[in-house]
């Protein structure tokens, strides 16, 4: 091939060629932490809850007749609701994954340890139902009992004596532990130890951006306040039916309360990963018009190059160039350009991702990205040319013989 | 020979359509693409109380765990236990003083059909108003007497008032919430800081509250917070007044100091305090109080989201990639003129009249781009409203501002001169001897 007589003729004009290369660099630069900080957004999206979301829905119950009777109330609610067709199982809890927000305690091994020492983690209070209810899968011992289940005593903060951690939780508390933790007692806050009686496969916490978004405890027992949240795990193809209907009976059920937030967890998943979700829309939105931008650039700079040659281009058809060595010329200068371009690019990318992962803490690039970028980048200048390459290509000889 | 270079250039920008829309788009886009972020970027980071942040300050002390600080690397709580926002409101010690939180209720309307309906409400301190300079409608807040007595009295943010009673002024009536009669004693003009500054705990840009009303009445009522609730010591037993007594964090002070003297003072007084309650046993840690203005607040808690400040980083190399287009396809424009150029040159032309020339033709460029520009930004400002449709607060975030509109305008057209410059410079530097021997 003719590389060096190119290379050698790109000199004569290098301006040109030198901010077409650029550009290129800077759209690989982009173009590269955008799908970086994309691919950690989608990561974060497709984490699991653990709840059986198609399922599910959720709301709330706020109370404000004074002196309510909580107690009563919440258990004829989910008397009310457990009896309905089509509901699988349904719990009076205080938050579900993706809330944001929720409950969380210090947990440790030992009694009045060091707080630095304690391993934080969401606290769901539930009854026997709960498991289920979150769509939770025991791993490894039993569920709670009816009689592990206690009503909270407004008066008194002693925590039940009982609880289910997630895997995750298990395993942040105990990593060395190979057999079972079942049975294991930790503490609580300052010293109110919990009896592990099971774990359960995953529940996320409330917050999803939290660090320790695995880490959950269950709780039997049954807080007595104004505020209750209900989650109602129904069989297959009811949640739709079964939403308008629970919150018509609850609301009629007792006219001193209201019902809201009533809402699917697919809604509540939305929502939570919205930001992340606008994110990878606006990246991708972004990456797309710049290789717009820059193939046309690269459209632009290659006509121009094409008319303004044309009468060299007609004496070298004369001269016995077929047709696809005058496009093969194009192609491969434009193939030179983007060389240089892609190289810069990369040095460039790593640079910018070295800085956002300094300054927001994300996640260093994946090794397959670059190389990705690289031949998207090759591909849309060789497409870009390739308009302006075969109009050269049909130039014809005659061309040479009149005067410029 | 403005106006005859002006001709020049709206000809030879009418000579290469394709050539020069090219320009325009891709500079409109840059601009559209880096003002969409900025706006947004701008929105945030304002500060709605700039005309107070001599005066105003954030109260915090550290009544945190002995054994680790609330956040590293050893920052005091951001909020205040009921026990010292009580002690250091009572005292009394600044000009103004307003400590308060988050809670909510739920309104029962009149009339039978009427639903009742869950409302988020601050409790607060007289102050508030004044402090804030919180704009009134009708009637204004309360004042320290109805503190000290917890008088069943509320003030309706205007939307509400709309809702409740249409927008009349309805000082005077009575509200009922959690099956309590409240006489309404304000109703506020719109007043939606963004910021908003006075508790950026959860959500910075979400509205203010609803309702307001005091900080007394809601204590006595047992109110809960609505809010952030942080604790290091479990609670112990006694229910709210348990909860009353402990070292949890949820309320958030703010005090109005006139002078440097008056801070100083109070500086002095945060410290007596501190080390007086070290003595009965609280304040494990060393001191570590803070007084810091609304901007040196905002910028702590961080307020502007990281993603913004990320896609702006990405949106300026897009204006970048699009100036770099733009500089190309200028220099190949201003190449494929070279026979023009040498002949002017030939024919009398300095360079100087061929600088301007090619200048305001870049100029033209640019302000074209830049119009264009400021609809994309419109558009871009819509396209993230939709995105986040689902949240209600973005709508606060996605208002276009003229300061920013005259900055897109000015931004694109140094941008189009800019790229200009190394083009004009090639085309003035075109010896004409050469260029006419070769034709």
């Amino acid at each position: 091939m003719e590389l060096g007589p190119i290379f050698r003729a790109m000199l004569k004009a290098k301006a040109g060629y030198i901010l077409i290369a650029l550009q290129i660099a800077v759209t690989m630069t982009i173009m590269v932490n955008a799908i970086a900080i994309m691919q950690e957004k989608n990561d974060a999206i497709a984490r699991e809850s653990g709840m059986d979301e198609a399922n599910t829905f959720a709301f709330s119950s706020t109370s404000f007749e004074p002196d309510a009777d909580m107690r009563s109330l919440v258990e004829e609610d989910l008397d009310t609701i457990r009896n309905l067709p089509g509901v699988r199982s349904a719990v009076a809890s205080n938050s579900y994954p993706l809330r944001q927000g929720g409950w969380s305690e210090g947990l440790q091994l030992e009694p009045d340890a060091n707080s630095s020492d304690s391993i934080g983690s969401a606290i769901y209070f539930v009854d026997e139902h709960g498991v289920d209810s979150f769509g939770a899968t025991i791993i490894d011992g039993q569920n709670f009992t009816p009689n592990q289940v206690s009503f909270k005593d407004p008066e008194s903060n002693t925590w039940p004596a009982y609880g289910i951690v997630t895997e995750a939780l298990a395993k942040e508390l105990f990593p060395e532990e190979q057999t079972s933790v079942v049975g294991k007692t930790i503490y609580l806050g300052d010293n109110d130890p919990i009896n592990i009686v099971a774990v359960i496969d995953r529940l996320q916490a409330p917050w999803q951006s939290w660090t320790g978004v695995e880490r959950s405890m269950l709780i039997p027992q049954r807080r007595l306040g104004t505020y209750q949240t209900y989650i109602v795990r129904t069989e297959p193809g009811y949640r739709d039916e079964l939403m308008p209907q629970v919150e018509e009976l609850l609301a009629n059920s007792n006219k001193g309360r209201i019902i809201r937030s009533m809402t699917t967890m697919d809604h509540v998943r939305m929502r939570a990963y919205l930001d992340e979700s606008a994110m990878v829309t606006m990246l991708t939105f972004i990456v797309t018009l710049l290789v717009i931008i820059t193939g046309l650039g690269i459209v632009g700079l290659a006509s121009f190059n094409v008319s303004r040659r044309t009468r060299q281009i007609g004496i070298r058809r004369a001269l016995g160039a077929n047709k696809f060595a005058i496009m093969r010329y194009f192609m491969v200068e434009n193939f030179i350009v983007s060389s240089v371009g892609i190289a810069t690019g990369g040095i460039l990318a790593v640079l910018l991702n070295i800085l956002m992962v300094n300054a927001f803490g994300l996640q260093p690039l994946s090794w397959y990205v670059i190389p990705i970028a690289m031949l998207v980048l090759w591909l849309v200048g060789q497409i870009a040319v390739a308009g302006p390459a075969r109009r050269a290509s049909n130039i014809t000889p005659a061309i040479a013989t009149r005067s410029g | 020979m403005f106006r005859y270079y002006l001709r020049l250039g709206l000809l030879s920008i009418r000579a290469n359509p394709a050539l020069s829309a090219l320009m325009v788009a891709a500079i409109a886009i840059g601009i559209g693409a880096c003002m969409t972020i900025v706006n947004v970027r701008h929105v945030m980071s304002d500060n709605p109380i700039e005309h107070k942040n001599d005066v105003l300050y954030h109260v915090q002390v550290d009544n945190w765990s002995p054994d680790e600080p609330y956040e590293e690397p050893d920052l005091p709580p951001e909020q205040l236990s009921y026990l010292d926002a009580k002690a250091l409101y009572d005292a009394k010690r600044a000009f103004r003083q307003v400590v308060s939180f988050k809670s909510d209720r739920v309104v029962q309307p009149a009339g039978e059909d009427a639903r009742p309906f869950q409302e988020t409400v601050r409790a607060t301190t007289a102050d508030f108003f004044a402090m804030f300079d919180v704009p009134f409608a009708f009637g204004s807040g309360w004042d320290e007497a109805a503190d000290q007595s917890e008088e069943r009295v509320v003030v309706l943010a205007s939307g509400l008032n709309e809702e409740l009673f249409g927008g009349k002024n309805s000082v005077g009536e009575l509200l009922r919430m959690n099956d309590e009669t409240y006489r309404i004693v304000g109703v506020l003009a719109p007043w939606t800081p963004v910021p908003k500054f006075y508790d950026v705990n959860n959500n910075p840009f979400e509205e203010p509250e609803r309702l307001f009303l005091p900080f007394s009445l809601a204590i006595s009522g047992e109110f809960g917070s609505n809010g952030n609730t942080s604790c290091w010591k479990t609670v112990g037993d006694g229910g709210y007044e348990a909860f009353l007594a402990s070292e949890c964090i949820w309320m958030q002070m703010w005090v109005e100091l006139e002078d440097a003297t008056q801070r100083q003072e109070y500086e002095q007084f945060l410290n007596a305090y501190v080390s007086e309650q070290k003595l009965l046993g609280r304040f494990p840690r060393e001191m570590n109080n803070r007084l810091s203005t609304p901007a040196e607040w905002l910028q702590n808690r961080d307020v502007v989201d990281d993603h913004v400040s990320m896609l702006l980083s990405l949106a300026v190399l897009f204006l970048v990639v699009c100036l770099l287009n733009t500089i190309g396809l200028l220099l190949a424009k201003v190449m494929r003129r070279t026979n023009d150029t040498s002949l002017r040159r030939a024919l009398g032309a300095n360079k100087s009249a061929l600088f301007s020339q090619y200048i305001i033709e870049a100029g033209l460029i640019g302000m074209a781009g830049g119009l264009l520009g400021i609809g994309l930004t419109w558009l871009g400002l819509q396209g993230i409203e939709n995105l986040y449709a689902e949240y209600e607060f973005i709508k606060n975030l996605v208002r276009m501002d003229w300061s920013m509109i005259f900055l897109a305008v000015a931004l694109a057209i140094a941008s189009a001169l800019g790229a200009a410059l190394y083009p004009t410079w090639r085309a003035c530097s075109i010896s004409p001897a050469t260029t006419l021997r070769i034709q």
